[in-house]
């Protein structure tokens, strides 16, 4: 077990330096050089801005040097500042002449991105372990045949039409749920209790949508998965040794449909980081898919190439989780007997 | 045909995309006004007998432009995917029949192309270049293309072993010969159903990117952009919001419905 750790671990070194490769070339995409492309888009680029960002990216050097010198700033966590927001860290904070904290854009926007795709995985196992399980063990039944309906519908729906309607809905003809921001305006005169709980009723409609169409695959999943085990030997032999169904099902065969789940879900993190740009920008939620997207519509490129890094090492995270996670679920990687 | 007996679902979703083919091929027939053409005597007008799907802030036919808008989700759709299957077969191919360090090199770039978060990804080239649909197309094949890598290659490794084509490699058939002829025809069913399934997230990308302003540009008609509208009139036009998303359902729905048809149907381990 030990052994498989350490071998994970160094393998996300290649890993990291072919990211950073990927996102310094799609800085080099931009015609021309970037100073001038950000000049002609960015009014408020000037030509002190200019000069700052040439240095910043090490411009008048040979390509290799500049990947060589980005690569060191981005090893020593320095990400610049950006263009836009009035010279803000892009990663975080630090402090200006008068002693005063200045947060970094990165620093106040993960959390609240995390939060919300902490919430969506959590919600995700749990609802699409029941929904799978049930639509397998009652195989074409009404109820199997409506769970596999509504797992393409929510495929196909457009996350950002249903925001629009849900907003419609819930929030202009109802008035049941906020439909913007995190917070109401007089949070602060609210306890604590208050506080969370208008928290939680900003987070209901951003949460479904970011999480909708992950909720649709793994629970399409966990029902191919458990039709496939309820097909094997050992279901046959525990149902001959008079064993109850209910037995069958929750002990014998969910255990094994739902290891996988692990690596499937760390696979789905790419898609819900970076899905996470549409649920936050429909709803005004300052996480860091709407930093990104305000970043990509002013294109501030320090605040982009940050987020485009810690978007890529917070999924080399989440597999890395995953895998320790199903390596210590499966009795047969835990005792070292398969690699 | 055999394909859709008893699978009545294939059968839709084959209709759907025969129906939306249509629609984009003859979009210029159908479409009862000029989409582009701006009326202000008759603006945000709802449906009617004029106007089957009414009209939006610029007094233009909804209608038309969805009809049109048909066009360029299909097209999105077919030439992404056509970006991404060319190189996913490429990769795919030279990683599965080569193996050694070259399959190890294909495979460490998939990897890591799978790490980064594709919509930001997207998003970032986006920043980088300009929007425009042949842009997005581009930008869409150029980040799909690591699933169809994948399949190739299991596809080639497991069919390297069998017995024609060893009996060929050893009669000496030049490798080029043995890829294009007996591998690539023999792999090409799943290569089939993920394109299928690549269209579905193409269009739906694509339209999500032209709601976000950074995809297809007005005034050319997207369903994504029409939305954009849709958005800012949602209060009192809900006709404007409605019909696109609607659009981007059925279609989705149809390629991912005929997609998982044909996986179900071609895929021996179901016979």
């Amino acid at each position: 077990m030990i052994k498989y750790l350490i071998k994970r671990i160094l393998w996300m070194i290649p890993m990291l330096i072919g990211i950073s490769l990927i996102s310094f070339f799609i800085m080099h995409l931009a015609p021309g050089d970037i100073t001038s492309s950000e000049a002609s888009f960015n009014p408020k680029a000037s030509e002190e801005s200019r000069q700052k960002l040439r240095e910043l990216y090490n411009l008048d050097k040979p390509v290799i040097v500049q990947y060589g010198l980005w690569l060191k700033r981005i090893v020593s966590l320095d990400f610049g500042n950006s263009f836009a927001s009035h010279q803000r860290p892009v990663l975080w904070q630090t402090k200006d002449k008068n002693g005063n904290i200045i947060k970094g854009l990165i620093q106040e926007s993960l959390p609240i991105t995390l939060l919300i795709n902490l919430i969506g995985i959590f919600l995700i196992f749990s609802i699409s372990i029941i929904l799978g399980t049930i639509s397998a063990v009652k195989q074409n039944s009404i109820v199997d045949r409506s769970i596999t309906f509504f797992i393409f519908v929510a495929f196909a729906i457009p996350g950002f039409w249903l925001a629009l309607l849900l907003m419609y809905w819930t929030g202009v003809m109802n008035q049941w749920l906020p439909i913007s921001g995190l917070h109401s305006l007089d949070y602060k005169s609210f306890s604590q209790v208050g506080q969370f709980f208008d928290l939680l009723k900003h987070l209901i409609l951003p949460v479904s949508i970011s999480m909708l169409s992950g909720l649709a695959g793994i629970s399409l999943y966990v029902r191919n998965g458990m039709l496939d085990v309820l097909h094997q030997d050992f279901i046959t032999t525990a149902r001959s040794k008079g064993l109850k169904e209910k037995n069958i099902i929750f002990t014998h065969a969910l255990k094994n449909a739902i290891l996988p789940l692990i690596t499937i879900i760390g696979l789905s993190i790419p898609g819900l980081i970076g899905g996470s740009v549409i649920a936050e920008s429909i709803f005004a939620i300052p996480g860091m898919g709407k930093l990104f997207y305000d970043s990509v519509l002013m294109r501030d490129f320090p605040v982009i190439m940050g987020i485009l890094t810690i978007g890529s090492v917070l999924t080399l995270i989440g597999t890395l989780i995953a895998d320790i996670g199903y390596a210590w679920a499966d009795p047969r990687i835990r005792k070292g007997l398969v690699k | 045909m055999s394909i859709f007996k008893g699978n009545p679902l294939t059968l839709i979703g084959f209709i759907i995309i025969t129906i939306i083919l249509f629609i984009a091929v003859f979009a210029s027939v159908l479409s009862p006004y000029d989409p582009n053409y701006i009326d202000i005597n008759s603006i945000l007008l709802p449906p009617s007998f004029e106007h089957l799907m009414g009209t939006d802030g610029l007094g233009r036919d909804v209608l038309s432009r969805m009809l049109y808008g048909a066009r360029i989700s299909l097209f999105v759709g077919f030439v992404a995917v056509g970006i991404a299957t060319l190189i996913g077969i490429v990769l795919g191919s030279i990683a599965g029949f080569y193996g050694g360090w070259v399959d190890s090199i294909i495979m460490r770039l998939v990897d890591i192309m799978l790490s980064i978060p594709t919509f930001f990804l997207i998003l970032a080239v986006i920043a980088f270049l300009t929007p425009s649909i042949w842009n997005i197309m581009i930008v869409i094949g150029l980040t799909s293309w690591m699933g169809v890598t994948r399949l190739v290659r299991a596809e080639f490794l497991s069919l390297r072993q069998r017995d024609f084509v060893l009996a060929s490699i050893v009669m000496g058939t030049s490798n080029r010969k043995v890829i294009t002829k007996h591998l690539l025809p023999n792999s090409l069913t799943p290569i089939i159903v993920s394109s299928v399934l690549g269209i579905a997230s193409a269009v739906l990308i694509e339209s999500g990117l032209s709601f976000l302003g950074l995809g297809v540009q007005a005034p050319t008609a997207s369903w994504g952009n029409i939305l954009t509208d849709g958005k800012e009139y949602i209060q009192f036009a809900w006709w404007l919001s409605l019909f696109p998303g609607l659009a981007i359902l059925i279609t989705v729905l149809g390629y991912n419905l005929l997609g998982e048809g044909l996986r179900d149907v071609l895929d021996p381990k179901n016979k």
